[in-house]
């Protein structure tokens, strides 16, 4: 192999790739949280007494799960328009993230609520809540903490899944790591280093999703307890 | 000029399929000698390599794999290699599924209970029987339904394969719909190529698993 690396036509254009970066950030923001809300209105209506809402909740989160993302993401944006559904790139891109998202946050949640012990519910209503208060106040944040884990891995899956946009050229990290392929030649070196920043970006998702833990979930001692014993 | 969708049409496009399950079954090949080595790195005794091991599912799992595609098809070409574009598919998406198989194996072997390896050994078991005849059935059970469940995962993401230019399903989509322009069609012909490919895998996977709990 005598080939010789090149990375400084790659550094000297950053400036393109932070600006893809900061867009790969804020759709993935945004997906995370639409998609969480969708999940979360998926998984409470998925155990619904309604037979049909089941079904359809049911259907949806298989075709969702058991189809590729970017399938999804071209049949919004290349197939719709066929029905007359003309739509932009980041609408499309928007659109089947928090679609998908919405599908595996749904199955995730529906499991840790299934995880919480009948015994809370009847507890909840047996003291006079009605069902949305006893789902929001008393079953909902217990099996948030069970599902924790997978939850949060599901939400960084996403964020690694929008380079998919590129392919219907949203000016996400990777479409612009393939436009400086395209200006530079130097195709080996670009990914590379994109795949640092997406690497980066994981690591960043890993911390701030522990820091969200410790902030909702940590049980916090009574103040008079001496701090060590607090933090277990 | 343009085609309209027909039978015909439906038919080049299932032709996709050809690539979208061989590249799996590649992949998973590739995925399971893979995995088993970072697995094995992973448990061994030498510090080194279980480092080496962690580092490796943690770049991989914290990297796109689009990214890694691209990296292996313009990273061979460095050696001077003339590579097909199905090997650095293959390629790619067995170093994806190494790091997920080495994690999903390693759960596996984690939660056969302690006291199953220290009765083996009272039994005067050598660590080759040992493994054979007690770990082994055991961790396979627990195993197979979430190895069934990354299949899956597998088979959707050889969709990724396409923009490297491996005419499988999703290229396949492109270029039928280029012919004929019914995109809605055709799109929603390959989400169901997909689907039926797929849900069989995932029903099986959550079968065996149902079936694997009750029984232990």
């Amino acid at each position: 192999m005598n080939y010789s690396f090149h990375f400084a036509p790659v550094i000297n254009r950053l400036d393109l790739l932070l600006s893809g970066l900061v867009t790969t950030v804020w759709v993935s923001f945004m997906a995370i949280l639409l998609g969480f809300a969708l999940g979360l209105a998926g998984a409470y209506a998925i155990r619904s007494r309604w037979t049909w809402l089941r079904l359809v909740l049911g259907a949806y989160v298989e075709a969702i799960r058991n189809t590729p993302l970017l399938a999804q993401l071209f049949f919004i944006y290349f197939g719709l328009p066929g029905l007359g559904i003309r739509l932009d790139a980041i609408s499309a891109a928007m659109i089947a993230l928090v679609v998908n998202l919405g599908a595996y946050t749904t199955e995730i949640v529906r499991g840790g609520l299934d995880a919480v012990p009948a015994g809370q519910t009847d507890a909840g209503l047996a003291l006079g809540f009605t069902r949305v208060q006893v789902f929001f106040l008393i079953v909902l944040k217990p099996a948030l903490k069970i599902m924790f884990p997978a939850l949060a891995g599901q939400f960084t899956l996403l964020m690694l899944a929008t380079s998919i946009l590129s392919q219907i050229g949203v000016e996400d990290l990777f479409h612009m790591a393939s436009l400086i392929d395209s200006a530079t030649y130097r195709s080996f070196e670009v990914y590379l280093v994109t795949c640092g920043f997406y690497l980066a970006l994981a690591l960043c998702f890993r911390l701030a999703f522990a820091l969200l833990y410790w902030i909702v979930f940590s049980e916090r001692a009574p103040a008079e307890l001496p701090p060590t014993v607090a933090t277990t | 000029m343009f085609r309209s969708f027909g039978p015909t049409e439906f038919l080049l496009l299932a032709q996709g399929l050809r690539w979208t399950v061989g590249l799996t079954a590649l992949a998973f090949a590739g995925s399971g000698l893979l995995g088993l080595a970072i697995l094995l790195c992973r448990t061994a005794e030498a510090r080194a390599l279980r480092w080496a091991a962690e580092i490796w599912i943690q770049v991989i799992q914290g990297t796109p794999l689009l990214g890694h595609l691209f990296v292996v098809f313009f990273g061979l070409a460095l050696f001077g290699l003339d590579v097909p574009r199905w090997l650095a598919a293959t390629v790619a998406l067995s170093i994806y599924g190494s790091a997920f198989l080495a994690e999903i194996w390693r759960g596996a072997v984690q939660a056969i209970p302690k006291g199953q390896r220290e009765a083996s050994r009272a039994l005067g078991m050598r660590s080759y029987h040992e493994l054979r005849l007690v770990i082994l059935p055991q961790a396979l059970m627990i195993a197979i339904p979430p190895t069934v469940g990354f299949l899956v995962q597998l088979i959707k993401n050889t969709s990724l394969a396409s923009v490297i230019g491996l005419v499988e399903l999703s290229r396949e989509a492109q270029l039928v719909n280029g012919a004929t322009f019914a995109p809605f069609l055709v799109y929603l012909c390959t989400s169901g190529l997909y689907f039926v490919l797929c849900f069989p895998l995932t029903w099986l996977s959550r079968g065996l698993e149902k079936r694997f709990s009750r029984s232990r």
